[in-house]
């Protein structure tokens, strides 16, 4: 349900889009405000990911509109685009280049003032400093997931879409992702959070919503525990 | 300088980048290209022809499919951990993206040929001569052109699964104005004929480069946005 | 799973279609043996002509409406388009085939050769590999999205080929003057020769139009199939 106090970073309205023959998105509307985390669970399916693709302006829905701020995503409309940053299952950088060099070049990308001392920022407060002139092939999964933040907030988006990022991550890594999302939540980061695993997105979230069958089945404030909402979560994606 | 340009010379500087320091395709073209013109050599028959007169076919074929051999790196290293999405993501126009990748296909491309004309000079011993300004001219020109299109088409080839003979495949018939033109204007600046003679290719060559770099800038973004 | 009335009636009517064109084509193999004269020069090899000339008509038209549909898709994003842009490409393929098989056969007895790079042919040529180039790239593809815009792309880009390649043909050829027996023998044509020439291209149209219904409806009764599968 669209927040009422309008400021609304993110608002989907509509959305239809088809992958290969299937409907994977049908008539589905979505509105983030500053500061809300939205757990976007269901069963397996190319859904998820086409919505965070669709709502990061990678993919165009077939019909229905995303507007960031306000400002419609469109294709002619590139400067839109800054106002999101996506982490997806892919680190999106080049292993052929350091970390540090990978991170000037987004800047850069984004236009930023001095892209190398913001690359070099960033990669310091993620905790990557010493490792700043390696290749990303040789890090960890879950360092590797850390310099893909950095990537994706380097730019200082407003919204922030995350694809499964609790995949394959230790319980340290966990740990400190949850406490990244939260406190940058608290600054007003808008999040979605595309996930299978309940678990991982009851600690972040503050809204959950269900997709089945390209439609939502809830889309509520969360409230009360995992355990108490599991029953129910089971019986809305068994439909 | 506008923001397009800005973008397009980040992009390709980054190419340019990965590319020293892994060095695959630039090696790869150049030991190819060598090799091919040592066929060449040993393929004909000395007495028949004089070197002279098969010259241009053979610098440029031999051009022509080192040139495809580089073509694929430019779109290769998007493919991995997928790092295309993240120049979709940025505000980059698609058109500024082509004009990159362009330029860092046209800096690969260009070495490529740069260090094969030496060799081809060597090998078939050809005397460049004051002919040397007017054949780096050429190679310029018919180079946009068949880069252009083969950009474009590394950007699709690089989906299918096999991008290596997808890409000759589609983009050999487009190499063919190009590379007509690029051998008649060889062929007669070795032969020290006037310009007037020439006209009509050096024509045809910077139309093709003309409409194809605007027609496939402007239709890149069907080849990259979902 | 039943297949929807649409694309069905749409292959029967092709079906039609063709065979009429086919009946035509017979027609003009009559004409050609009866009516038209037989060429001086060429004797009666110079027939095949009849359906040379038309064949490669064809081929350029299916190319020229690839290209057209495809930039039609690009803008109007409609898949019926992008199915059409489909089987114009296989039935233009159909159509060079048909004329770089009958080219050499028509060359060899009059010519002495089995090729020549003359205008028509390499262009037909040209478009032959065009077409294969589109149907790969199409084979290759499994997204039907992916594979209807990249087909788009090539269709456009190919369209704009062709103007460059006849006009290097045409550099190639004046600066490079053929011997005298080459030229198309097209400047002044008996009447009889000139309507059957006519007759013939237009049987060839709708023979075109019949076989890319035919192709056309069955693309469309695949993907309604498979959407029945699939939902």
């Amino acid at each position: 349900m669209p927040s009422s106090d309008g400021s609304r970073l993110l608002e989907a309205t509509g959305l239809w889009r088809a992958y290969g023959r299937r409907q994977v998105l049908r008539d589905l509307d979505l509105a983030v405000a500053a500061g809300e985390a939205v757990a976007v669970a269901g069963p397996n399916g190319a859904g998820k990911t086409m919505l965070l693709r669709v709502l990061a302006g990678l993919a165009r829905p077939d019909r229905g509109e995303v507007r960031l701020e306000g400002r419609p995503l469109r294709r002619d409309a590139p400067h839109v685009r800054r106002a999101v940053g996506l982490v997806s299952h892919q680190t999106l950088l080049y292993d052929d280049l350091t970390l540090h060099e990978n991170l000037t070049f987004a800047a850069r990308l984004y236009g930023l003032p001095t892209p190398a001392a913001a690359a070099r920022a960033a990669l310091d407060e993620a905790g990557l400093g010493p490792r700043a002139d390696e290749s990303p092939r040789r890090l960890s999964r879950g360092l590797a997931q850390r310099a893909a933040i950095a990537r994706a907030l380097l730019h200082r988006p407003r919204l922030l879409l995350l694809d499964e990022p609790f995949t394959a991550l230790d319980a340290a890594a966990s740990e400190r992702l949850r406490a990244e999302l939260g406190a940058r939540r608290q600054q007003g980061l808008g999040i979605v959070l595309v996930t299978h695993q309940l678990a991982e997105a009851w600690e972040v979230a503050t809204r959950i919503a269900v997709l089945v069958e390209g439609r939502w089945a809830c889309n509520e404030a969360l409230a009360g525990s995992l355990e108490g909402f599991l029953p129910r979560y089971q019986e809305l994606i068994r439909a | 300088m506008p923001e397009w340009l800005r973008l397009a010379l980040v992009i390709a500087g980054k190419d340019l980048r990965a590319e020293l320091r892994s060095r695959t395709a630039i090696l790869s073209a150049v030991v190819f290209a060598a090799l091919v013109l040592v066929v060449f050599n040993f393929a004909r028959d000395p007495t028949a022809l004089a070197a002279v007169d098969l010259a241009p076919s053979v610098l440029w074929v031999t051009f022509a499919l080192a040139a495809m051999l580089a073509l694929n790196r430019a779109f290769t290293i998007e493919q991995e951990n997928a790092a295309l999405d993240g120049l979709l993501l940025a505000p980059v126009p698609r058109e500024a993206l082509f004009a990159g990748k362009l330029l860092a296909n046209l800096a690969f491309v260009g070495t490529v040929e740069a260090v094969t004309l030496p060799l081809f000079v060597l090998f078939f011993n050809v005397d460049l001569g004051a002919a040397l300004p007017g054949i780096i001219g050429v190679t310029a020109l018919a180079t946009v052109g068949f880069v252009t299109v083969g950009t474009i088409f590394s950007a699709m080839a690089v989906r299918t699964r096999f991008a290596e003979l997808m890409l000759p495949v589609l983009l050999l018939p487009f190499m063919v104005p190009p590379l007509i033109g690029a051998v008649q204007v060889t062929a007669r600046l070795l032969a020290g004929r006037p310009l007037s003679e020439m006209l009509g290719w050096l024509r045809l060559l910077a139309l093709y480069d003309l409409v194809f770099v605007i027609l496939c800038a402007l239709v890149f973004t069907a080849v990259v946005d979902e | 799973m039943t297949a929807p009335e649409g694309p069905e009636a749409l292959v029967r009517r092709g079906t039609v279609i063709t065979a009429i064109a086919l009946l035509g084509v017979a027609g003009v193999y009559v004409l050609a043996w009866g009516y038209t004269p037989i060429e001086a020069r060429q004797g009666v090899a110079q027939k095949i002509f009849y359906l040379h000339v038309p064949s490669a008509w064809s081929a350029l038209l299916a190319f020229s409406l690839v290209g057209i549909v495809s930039a039609l898709y690009l803008w109007l994003n409609d898949p019926r388009l992008d199915r059409f842009a489909a089987a114009s490409a296989e039935v233009g393929l159909a159509f060079s085939a048909v004329m770089l098989t009958t080219g050499p056969i028509w060359a060899k007895p009059i010519w002495g050769t089995w090729w020549t790079w003359d205008a028509r042919l390499t262009l037909t040529l040209f478009l032959f590999f065009l077409f294969i180039g589109y149907l790969a790239l199409r084979a290759a593809l499994q997204d039907p999205g992916e594979r209807a815009r990249f087909s788009a792309v090539i269709g456009i880009l190919g369209l704009l080929l062709v103007p460059f390649i006849h006009l290097s043909v045409y550099l190639f050829r004046t600066l490079h003057p053929q011997p005298v027996v080459l030229k198309p023998s097209r400047p002044s044509l008996p009447p009889e020769m000139l309507r059957t020439l006519l007759i013939s291209g237009a049987v060839f149209l709708v023979l075109y139009v019949g076989l890319v219904t035919i192709r056309y409806g069955l693309a469309a009764a695949e993907e309604a199939g498979e959407r029945g599968d699939a939902a």
